[in-house]
């Protein structure tokens, strides 16, 4: 009667992740249903950034114990274009310059292997172009930058456009957001925020990592949580965040024993 | 194994026993070159790894072998012209063909040259246009440096020949196709002279393409003269077959205020060894040097390069890049000399390496040496694998991971590509290496810009 499946999209039960023998990530558990937008926030070198990776499959990362269900499929079993093709968006903390790789030629071909994944014709050069010109607008992202090899070059802010940029002309269903943003100024980052928003929809979810509270008055979380050490030491709504941005860190380091 | 003793003393009863055929159709320039050439191969022989310069290439097992040597002009009982057709798209040349080291008797005629341009093969040229000839022939070769050398000028018969007069502009570039093509292994002698004369442009592309499978070892060495204002090019495109062995000579002086640019890129080919010498003889040169190399199974390359900053105010680009696989080994060297006088020089000299398996080996060394006070210079090598951050970059945005080390593979080699200044060859090496890159060129039999046969 009316009950609203109650689906995950991504489970993440009890995760454990370890480099080069130091345990980063100390058993994570993280449920986000379709629709949804998560904030995680923590202090520098909390494990956000290996969580992130280690879900858009970075095998630098030795993954100890747990699982990672992403759409009734075990994540961690595939490789990371599969997992790209299923539906999952790293927006990088640190985009990758790729000289002599032209964006253009990136783009096309990870939008082809999408559509080839999905049992889809690839797109008609005027087609991609078309598709090219529409969400540049939606990022506000110049063609300057486009025509350029990918990210060869860059501001900061430019690289992290250029993420919300690749996100919206693949559409995923889950976005991990690391960081979009640091170093975007106010008008930048208010470009990002929207380009987001717009982009989200009832089936897809965002993850937003950050560690301001800024990007948060754009872009509005269901559900805030704390990463410290490789845990999830606190999960609340959005006021967490305003906590967070008044109090600092040290009192959740406190509580969890320094 | 033949030790180099023999095989030097085989090379000087080729020289005694052959003399007469040696002479014979060869100008009193040619063969008083050859003379003192000889001299210079008695004392230097070839070069073995004793010899520095040659430290990473064994020549002994390439000279090693029984073969063929042609000191006349052998008929072709085919119409190469029929057999050979060059299929690039776009790609309009003034095509000549040589064979087997000697220009083609029967070459079509050139219908579009400006006037006063003169291709023709080297033996034609130092009997019809002796005062050109003479003034350059032998000039920048130096026999007494490098036996390899030597040994070319000692043997030399034919070869081509390309003079730009004053002031004449070449539109279509000039393509010289070196036919290989014997029923016993062969080594060809290749000596050719180009003359580009002030405020002249020209450029010349060379490539190789073999038709049969023999063996085959060619010595080329090629001689260039830029005058002053002129703008120059050479691409030079190496594609052989693994039972090849290719030594390339090039000697490039440069007067002022021209501006040179050569980019020689090896494809396929058992051994390569390119030596290459710029002389910046006169103030306000440019000169830009590139060179790129795919090598994978057993092949080995040896770029050797000199640039002579002799004269101030000149400015100089050297570039090499190589993507190495399976069991290649390569090796770079790069001089640079400014001169005492030299002041105002640049120099700027980079060689990229990509390793892509654990047995690949290259040997990079840079060598600068600076005798004046006032010069801005760099030079960098590099040596490295894969970029993993930039694959898993490609990979997290759905391209699986061989096509995504592809497009790095050939990101890393187009820089080079992006330098030639020929639109249509420039897609054709872009088609070609990204080919290469794939694995799609394994057995070659076709030319560098893949011309039909
Ligand atoms: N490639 C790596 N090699 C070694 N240690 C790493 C690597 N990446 C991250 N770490 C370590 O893992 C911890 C968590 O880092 P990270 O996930 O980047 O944190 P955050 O994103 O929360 O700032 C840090 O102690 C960091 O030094
Ligand atoms: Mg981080």
């Amino acid at each position: 009667m009316g009950k609203k499946l109650n689906i995950e999209m991504l489970s993440i039960k009890n995760l454990h992740v370890s480099i080069e023998g130091k345990d980063i990530l100390k058993g994570i558990n993280l449920d986000v249903k379709p629709g949804e937008v998560h904030a995680i926030m923590g202090p520098n070198g909390a494990g956000k950034s290996t969580l992130a990776s280690v879900l858009a499959g970075r095998d630098l990362f030795n993954v100890t114990e747990g699982e990672v269900n992403f759409q009734g499929k075990d994540l961690l079993d595939m490789e990371p274009e599969d997992r790209a093709k299923e539906g999952i968006f790293l927006g990088f903390q640190y985009p990758i310059e790729i000289p002599g790789v032209s964006t253009v030629n990136f783009m096309k071909t990870a939008v082809n292997e999408h559509r080839k994944y999905k049992g889809l014709d690839p797109l008609s050069a005027s087609d991609f172009l078309k598709l090219m010109r529409e969400k540049k607008s939606l990022v506000e992202i110049d063609s300057k930058l486009t025509n350029r090899s990918v990210n060869e070059g860059f501001s900061g802010g430019e690289k992290k456009k250029n993420e919300i940029f690749q996100m919206a002309m693949l559409e995923p269903k889950l976005a991990v957001l690391d960081e979009t943003d640091s170093g975007l100024d106010i008008d930048a980052l208010r470009v990002v925020a929207n380009g987001v928003n717009k982009l989200k929809t009832r089936d897809n979810a965002t993850i937003v990592i950050t560690h301001y509270q800024r990007l948060l008055d754009y872009i509005v979380p269901d559900v805030v949580h704390v990463l410290y050490d490789g845990r999830i030491v606190k999960t609340a709504g959005k006021e967490l965040a305003l906590e967070l941005e008044e109090k600092g860190y040290d009192w959740i380091k406190e509580e969890n024993g320094k | 194994m033949a030790d180099i003793n023999t095989i030097n003393k085989d090379f000087a009863d080729l020289f005694n026993q052959g003399n007469e055929l040696l002479l014979e159709g060869s100008s009193d320039v040619m063969n008083e070159t050859r003379k003192n050439a000889f001299q210079d191969f008695s004392k230097l022989g070839v070069p073995t790894r004793a010899n520095e310069n040659y430290k990473y290439t064994n020549l002994i097992p390439a000279f090693d072998h029984p073969y063929n040597v042609n000191l006349r002009y052998q008929q072709v009982d085919v119409d190469l012209n029929e057999i050979f057709q060059c299929d690039v798209p776009e790609l309009d040349t003034n095509m000549v063909l040589l064979t087997n080291g000697w220009y083609y008797g029967n070459n079509k005629e050139l219908t579009e040259l400006p006037k006063g341009v003169i291709i023709c093969g080297v033996q034609e040229a130092a009997e019809k246009y002796p005062e050109i000839f003479n003034a350059h022939y032998g000039k920048y070769a130096k026999t007494d440096e490098d036996g390899v050398v030597a040994l070319n000028t000692a043997l030399a018969k034919d070869g081509f020949f390309i003079y730009v007069p004053k002031g004449v502009v070449i539109e279509k570039p000039i393509q010289v196709v070196n036919l290989l093509r014997s029923d016993r292994d062969l080594m060809a002698t290749q000596r050719n002279l180009i003359v580009v004369e002030e405020n002249a442009q020209a450029k010349i592309i060379v490539c190789d393409h073999t038709l049969t499978h023999h063996k085959y070892l060619t010595n080329s060495v090629t001689e260039v003269n830029v005058a002053r204002n002129a703008i120059f090019d050479l691409y030079t495109l190496q594609n052989q077959h693994l039972n090849s062995v290719i030594l390339n000579s090039t000697f490039i002086r440069q007067e002022s205020n021209s501006n040179v640019l050569s980019n020689t890129i090896s494809l396929y080919g058992g051994t390569i060894r390119n030596n290459h010498h710029v002389i910046l003889d006169e103030e306000h040169c440019e000169n830009n040097t590139f060179g790129m190399y795919l090598m994978d199974r057993d092949q080995h390359v040896d770029n050797f390069t000199s640039i002579d900053h002799a004269k101030p105010n000149c400015l100089s680009n050297e570039h090499f890049k190589g993507v190495m696989d399976d069991q290649a080994s390569g090796a770079f060297a790069g001089r640079i000399f400014v001169r005492r006088d030299a002041q105002q020089t640049q120099a700027f000299q980079s060689n990229n390496n990509l390793l892509l398996s654990n047995d690949a080996v290259i040997n990079t060394k840079p060598q600068l040496v600076i005798d004046a006070d006032d010069v801005k210079c760099s030079h960098g090598a590099t040596v490295g694998q894969m970029d993993e951050d930039a694959l898993f970059y490609l990979r997290a945005r759905g391209i699986d991971e061989k096509e995504a080390r592809q497009m790095l593979m050939f990101a890393f080699a187009h820089e080079i590509i992006e330098k030639i200044r020929v639109e249509p060859l420039k897609e054709r090496i872009d088609e070609l290496v990204d080919k290469r890159l794939r694995g799609e060129i394994s057995k070659c039999n076709t030319c560098a810009i893949a011309c039909n046969h």
